[in-house]
């Protein structure tokens, strides 16, 4: 399978994201939304990797060409999960002061 | 990589040292001993007299302008909890906790300082942005600050977003994380591989842009500024965005080959807008805090200018002014956390009441305007001089426009000084010691110093 379908997904979830991220009210949808970036990106990097390899594969069958990237997805996976446990704190300290979790809330601050 | 271990293991040590003892002063003066130990390992690192050495298989380089940030950035950090220790501590009741999370964010400034893989890069971001969504949060109490936080952390993921799809794009086209390391054209069967090069970058600076909060992304700084307590506000505004711009000039010093003339247009285009958005919005500003979140703004861009110009001259100008800058700013702030009331009016008088207060804060904000004799005269010339090292007709536009910012910033500067030394009105000031005054004092001194001498600051690049 060619490697442009997967970067066609990817760019495809990525931007489901980002629209996500710009028009969604509600502040967990959003941080859904943020993950769904973060795990579009996971998507491309493995497929990179595995197309990277490939290439590398050809030449030498004993290339380990293109294992940082699935490393990578690794350490995203990692990261995400500790923005994750922050992330939801903050949330969940916000619920408590404002029994509410619309993103409306930060208009608050402007004036 | 002393400083990457040690600000991590201190971490960790003054979380420990909140289950030792509940006296907020043990532990503040146990932060600052540890501070001063990190700085020292550092210091040793840099000389190599004692190095903790790690294989990192070329993920890091430690180059000597790295490892002269790192030390910059600890001894401001120090000097930051020496005049605003107290008021950390009073934030809220895990007083230990704050000072872990600021050693963390070091640890991610000094990992920022000398990567040398796009990996350690979003590793050293993520580091150092994570205890920042928390400090702004951490009044919990205050819907403010709950809300800066929000929206902090929101944008902040978000722009992680942008910045992983960048390097996976770049990591597409190039087949390394490796910022040194150039592939060969062509090698992995993508046809398009120079242009996918090209958005990735470009995907890598908006969302660094983010971090430093440089026009167009500038949206959230002045929200998240205003709304978390103010002693992390100057935090967050001074060190936090000197080591942005330090893994901008990491990262673009080698990658800017790669987008060409793209590079020197789009920073055009960010530097105007940046300076016009920041000084122009920081005119109309009442409250002192948020026209200093704007003037930050404002100052990103002038640092922006290190960027423009890649040369010598821009390595030695961004370290002087990421000093000047975050001294005076520090300063500005360890008053501004003392006054009670945050707008203009509350300035009024502070030359009657607290004569001393008001005359370090003067120099503080000379040295932001960029008046001579003082460090921020001097960081601006830096910049300005090696955007016309480089040359170009471009350049000189840029430095016009750059020194045209410089006069309308001393404008609104100028507001704090007319507030405490020509309008009537008696400025309350909470318990203010003797010893803090001193340290203010000691710091308006090295300001002047500096101011006449930056090469002091400078030579121990090389040194």
């Amino acid at each position: 399978m060619p490697v442009q379908y997967y970067i066609y997904l990817a760019l495809a979830l990525f931007s489901i994201g980002i629209i996500g991220v710009l028009t969604r009210r509600n502040t967990i949808i959003v941080f859904m939304c943020i993950e769904l970036m973060l795990n579009a990106v996971n998507l491309l990097l493995v497929a990179f990797s595995k197309m990277h390899h490939h290439a590398a594969y050809l030449q030498n069958k004993a290339s380990v060409v293109g294992s940082e990237g699935q490393l990578f997805v690794f350490f995203i996976m990692v990261v995400a999960a500790a923005e994750v446990s922050v992330g939801l704190a903050i949330i969940v300290m916000l619920y408590r002061n404002t029994h509410s979790v619309d993103i409306n809330f930060l208009n608050r601050l402007k004036n | 990589m002393n400083a990457i271990i040690i600000s991590a293991l201190m971490g960790v040590l003054l979380m420990f040292a909140s289950m030792a003892t509940s006296n907020k002063q043990i532990i503040k003066n146990v932060a600052i001993v540890a501070l001063l130990f990190l700085l020292c390992s550092n210091i040793a690192d840099t000389y190599s007299w004692c190095t903790i050495k790690v294989n990192t298989r070329d993920m890091f380089v430690f180059t000597k302008f790295g490892l002269y940030f790192n030390s910059l950035a600890i001894a401001a950090t120090l000097i930051y909890v020496l005049l605003s220790g107290n008021e950390i501590i009073k934030t809220g009741n895990y007083a230990a906790e704050y000072f872990t999370l600021i050693f963390f964010v070091l640890c991610g400034i000094s990992i920022l300082s000398s990567f040398n893989n796009l990996l350690m890069m979003f590793l050293g971001i993520e580091i150092m942005s994570i205890p920042l969504y928390i400090l702004t949060g951490s009044a919990k109490k205050n819907l403010k600050s709950n809300e800066a936080a929000l929206k902090y952390f929101l944008m902040g993921s978000f722009s992680t977003g942008i910045l992983l799809m960048g390097i996976a794009l770049v990591y597409g086209a190039s087949g390394t994380f490796d910022i040194h390391q150039v592939a060969p054209i062509g090698a992995n069967g993508l046809q398009h591989a120079p242009l996918l090069e090209v958005i990735g970058l470009l995907l890598i600076f908006s969302a660094m842009l983010f971090k430093v909060s440089a026009a167009p992304f500038h949206f959230w700084a002045p929200d998240v500024y205003d709304g978390s307590p103010s002693v992390f506000s100057s935090f967050m505004m001074t060190i936090v965005k000197a080591a942005g711009f330090i893994a901008l000039i990491n990262l673009f010093y080698i990658k800017a080959d790669s987008l060409a003339q793209l590079w020197k247009i789009l920073l055009f285009i960010v530097i105007i807008v940046t300076l016009v958005v920041g000084n122009i919005t920081a005119i109309f500003q009442q409250s002192v805090k948020r026209m200093m979140a704007y003037s930050s703004i404002a100052q990103a861009g002038f640092m922006l200018f290190a960027l423009y110009a890649i040369n010598d001259v821009s390595k030695e100008g961004i370290l002087l002014y990421a000093v000047a800058y975050t001294l005076a700013t520090v300063g500005i702030f360890a008053i501004l956390v003392k006054i009670e009331d945050y707008t203009l009016e509350g300035y009024n008088g502070l030359a009657k009441t607290q004569p001393m207060l008001a005359f370090v804060n003067a120099i503080f904000v000379f040295s932001l305007a960029g008046i001579p004799l003082t460090a921020g005269f001097f960081a601006k010339y830096y910049m300005l001089a090696a955007v016309i090292k480089t040359g170009g007709n471009a350049g000189i536009v840029l430095v016009i426009i750059g020194v045209i910012f410089a006069a309308v910033s001393v404008y609104y500067y100028f507001k704090i000084l007319q507030a405490m030394y020509f309008n009537e009105g008696d400025a309350k000031v909470n318990n203010v010691s003797a010893g803090f005054k001193y340290g203010l004092f000691l710091l308006a001194l090295t300001i002047i110093f500096i101011g006449i001498f930056p090469d002091t600051l400078i030579n121990w690049f090389y040194f």
